[in-house]
């Protein structure tokens, strides 16, 4: 279990945070029909363990795995998902340094379960997991699970805000120093320390305890995806890290704006919410080959990219970008989207990430061990602890 | 060439019960992953079928408080399972999740999962317990009687079997030069709405290498067995015993026929320990040690009143029994485990008698009460006894239970593994790549819905 990070060791100067997300082959519909790409392999283990290492060698803050209950739909891009959760599990024990962030739903998972399972993740990974909040609105994954009918967004937040606040009690309803293994008394735990949630909730009740002890980061990192003001609400009180959309850097820093002012009306400290931004992108040697090679996808594929930042260029000047935005106080960094997980992760982790260093923008090493280190997040105090 | 019945052995990492002893030095971490890795490594490198996680999904009370005298706490079964397909290669992967605060759609998608990122080792044990404690951390509380328990569990892996086979193995095509990442019509729509479920689309998750995962069961009322005996290619069983382990096998293999499977279709494994040494006195010397670190003190007196019903704490668990009555009427005092104690009041009678007879303290009654089984002797005369009990039919393996984290079960593979191999009673080598392979199971096929012509195909 990791000390919690002091102040000092969490802020030095203007230091990006990246994240990649690692959906699919790609951001890009037809990535798996690129070159490079292996189709087969889509599913394969060995070929998401080789993306997290590519990922770490860079040192970049985090993968992001997505899910849902639904099936892709049928258009031309990858259809088929494994659960995110189990994944990120699966590539605890063959990383280290890097930060395992899994997606999952509030809407048909039980809260309880959520808990126990990202707290795992975080247990496996030594302090490496977070948890990105996922909510459905859909009518086929209502009909997945035929519990309740579809629910709005805004319904469907204010659950998963329900669902956040227990998910955080029931991390918490272990103090870290539970486990005490008295022989003399013969008593394993000391149930002081161990605390019922009694969430009684207009949409669900949990007694609690959690059945798993306090995760090694106390609450693994919680991020919220900005899809609208419901969301950013959510984003503002629950978060540590709100993943935003935005195309230009005025956008970006009006969106961080906004939620570093909710996050101060919900009485957090804005400097403890990163907010990173959205940022698909297709590299290349020089301009015209990342064009090209965007121009290809786009034959095979006429996608859509969903409003947010688009870079297709060479890594040097997405590496301007960066440090434009981040300079301008625009975002605390990025999730990066690759076109292609195949060749557009390399290219960000073999150039930008080094220029990013010569900067002085991006860190030379992993500043600890868990995702909380890596985010100068500091470890949160049990609400439930009366001694300190 | 005379017919050898292969001999199946799985292993169970250390349990939220009095089995475990948390107090000895040897003892190591009941969460870290090195301890999963440890005892899930030493397995596969002894060439065993399987490693087996248990679930709780609401910590044990004892008189109205968390019971702090066992292990309390673990991780989430199926990450650990996950994060140890990382690290192992042929093992099986195998977990206890709950059919009744899970739904199916959610469920299957797991399983699938791990399947896939295990290379076809996952195996699913399902269990049923429904009380309203449990209950309690779920939205859907403790809605479920006794008596529904597996008609849920039944409906609950008829769903999951037709999500898996809603996918066809070669599903993915993955051909570049066609804009169709399915092959056309290989992933079909689910279209179930039944008395408990009702689970209606498209499924997300390929068919794992498997087909199905393996299907364990570990129900011991008679609806248990019928349900293992329709639905289960495992039966995870308390009855370890060369007597009680036969009328039991003879039990569950004769309620296969009504549902057309043979006997070797299901295998029956009990949970047992193993406790070895290089004579048998000392084998039996170290078996009481075990017994009495497992049954401390405040154990005894714990245990005591889980059949008395009442507070005990007075009574010294060195000294007799208690001369008060057990009382009747009140509600169980122990939540959280299956423990049906039906007539208290003859218990009390039989085991003061007992006690008085062999000048037995209250700890002592106790060990002597809650001893199961287990082979305690040589490596050699335990091998034996393996065999005996496959041979002829008491068991066709054994799940073993060791009773420290993670070292447990080391003296096992060293010393017993071995001989069963020189004997040629268990395999040196895995022949196959999946538990399917180890446990001599046969890959489901695509089960496709009998108006298959009429369901809307999707892909
Ligand atoms: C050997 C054995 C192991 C079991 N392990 C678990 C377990 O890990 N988790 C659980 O919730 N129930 C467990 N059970 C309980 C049963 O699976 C079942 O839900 C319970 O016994 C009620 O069903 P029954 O009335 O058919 O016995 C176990 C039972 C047996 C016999």
């Amino acid at each position: 279990m990791s000390a919690p990070s002091t102040a000092s060791a969490r802020r030095r100067g203007p230091l990006v945070h990246l994240g990649v997300d690692l959906t699919d082959a790609g951001a890009h519909p037809a990535a798996w029909r690129a070159s490079g790409s292996r189709p087969e392999r889509v599913f394969d283990a060995a070929r998401l363990t080789e993306l997290v290492a590519r990922a770490q060698s860079g040192l970049l803050d985090f993968v992001a795995l997505d899910d849902a209950f639904t099936l892709q739909p049928r258009s031309g891009g990858v259809r088929g998902r494994l659960d995110a959760a189990l994944v990120a599990a699966r590539l605890a024990p063959r990383s280290a340094g890097i930060g395992l962030v899994a997606t999952v739903d509030t809407t048909h998972t039980e809260p309880f379960h959520v808990s126990k399972a990202i707290a795992t993740i975080d247990h496996v990974s030594q302090g490496r997991a977070g948890w990105q909040v996922a909510w459905s609105t859909s009518d086929a994954a209502a009909a997945a699970f035929g519990r309740k009918p579809p629910q709005s967004e805004a319904d469907a937040i204010e659950e998963a805000d329900e669902a956040a606040h227990v998910i955080a009690r029931l991390w918490d309803s272990w103090e870290d120093d539970a486990e005490i293994r008295d022989v003399a008394t013969g008593r394993f735990v000391d149930r002081e320390k161990l605390h019922y949630v009694d969430h009684e909730g207009i949409r669900f009740a949990v007694k609690g305890p959690s059945i798993t002890p306090r995760p090694p980061q106390g609450r693994p990192p919680v991020v919220v995806p900005v899809t609208g003001d419901d969301a950013l609400r959510l984003a503002a009180s629950r978060a540590d890290v709100a993943r935003v959309q935005a195309a230009t850097a005025e956008e970006a820093g009006e969106l961080r704006d906004r939620l570093r002012s909710a996050a101060q009306d919900a009485e957090r400290d804005p400097d403890e919410l990163r907010v990173l931004v959205d940022a698909n992108v297709v590299l290349g040697a020089d301009e015209p080959t990342a064009r090209a090679r965007f121009e290809l996808l786009q034959d095979l594929d006429d996608a859509r990219w969903d409003g947010s930042l688009a870079h297709v260029g060479t890594a040097h000047t997405l590496t301007s970008t960066v440090e434009e935005w981040v300079r301008a106080g625009a975002a605390d960094g990025f999730v990066l989207r690759p076109a292609s997980l195949a060749t557009d992760l390399d290219a960000v982790v073999a150039h930008t990430v080094p220029a990013l260093q010569r900067l002085g923008l991006f860190r030379t090493a992993y500043p600890g061990t868990t995702l909380r280190d890596t985010l100068g997040l500091a470890r949160p105090a049990n609400v439930f602890a009366t001694s300190a | 060439m005379t017919r050898t019945k292969p001999i199946h052995l799985g292993v169970h990492f250390p349990g939220v019960n009095n089995t475990t002893v948390w107090s000895d030095p040897g003892s190591g971490s009941q969460i870290e992953f090195s301890s999963f890795e440890h005892l899930a490594r030493r397995a596969e490198a002894a060439k065993l079928d399987f490693f087996f996680l248990a679930e709780g999904l609401r910590l044990r009370e004892h008189k109205g408080r968390i019971h702090d005298l066992d292990v309390v706490g673990r991780p989430d079964t199926l990450p650990v399972l996950a994060a140890l397909a990382a690290v192992t290669d042929r093992i099986g992967l195998a977990g206890t999740i709950n059919t009744t605060f899970n739904e199916p759609w959610e469920l299957a998608r797991q399983f699938a999962t791990l399947d896939v990122l295990s290379g076809g080792r996952a195996a699913w044990n399902l269990v049923t317990s429904s009380d309203a404690f449990t209950g309690a951390n779920f939205r859907r509380g403790g809605y479920l009687q006794y008596d529904d328990r597996y008609a849920r569990a039944g409906e609950v892996v008829e769903v999951a079997r037709a999500l898996w086979d809603s996918w066809d193995d070669d599903a993915v095509l993955g051909d570049p030069s066609s804009a169709a990442f399915l092959r056309p019509g290989a992933v079909r729509r689910v279209d179930h709405h039944g008395r408990f479920v009702d689970a209606v689309g498209e499924f997300t998750t390929p068919r794992g290498p498997q087909g199905h995962p393996v299907l364990f069961q570990a129900g011991d009322s008679s609806d248990g067995r019928e349900f293992a005996a329709r639905a289960a290619d495992v039966v995870f069983s308390a009855h370890a015993t060369y007597d009680d382990g036969r009328a039991f096998y003879d039990d569950v293999k004769g309620r296969l026929a009504a549902y057309g499977r043979d006997r070797d279709s299901l295998k029956i494994l009990p949970a047992v320990t193993v406790t070895l040494g290089a004579t048998a006195a000392e084998a039996e010397e170290r078996a009481r040690h075990i017994r009495r670190q497992q049954v401390s003190g405040p154990t005894a007196i714990a245990f005591l009143e889980q059949v008395w019903g009442r507070d005990l704490e007075a009574y010294d668990p060195d000294g007799p029994l208690p001369d008060v009555e057990p009382d009747v009427d009140g509600a169980s005092i122990t939540r959280g485990r299956v423990r049906h104690v039906r007539d208290p009041l003859a218990v009390a009678r039989a085991w003061r008698e007992q006690a008085a007879a062999n000048r037995w303290s209250i700890r002592d009654l106790v060990i002597a009460v809650t001893t199961r089984g287990g082979f305690v002797g040589t490596p050699e005369a335990v091998a034996a006894d393996i065999e005996r009990h496959v041979h002829e039919d008491a068991a066709d393996g054994f799940i073993l239970v060791p009773h420290l984290t993670p070292g447990g079960l080391d003296d096992v593979f060293d010393q017993v593994v071995p001989l069963l191999q020189e004997r040629g009673s268990f395999r040196r080598e895995y022949a196959g790549t999946t538990l399917r392979d180890h446990l001599g199971l046969a890959r489901p096929a695509v089960a496709r819905p009998v108006d298959a012509g009429v369901a809307e195909l999707v892909g």
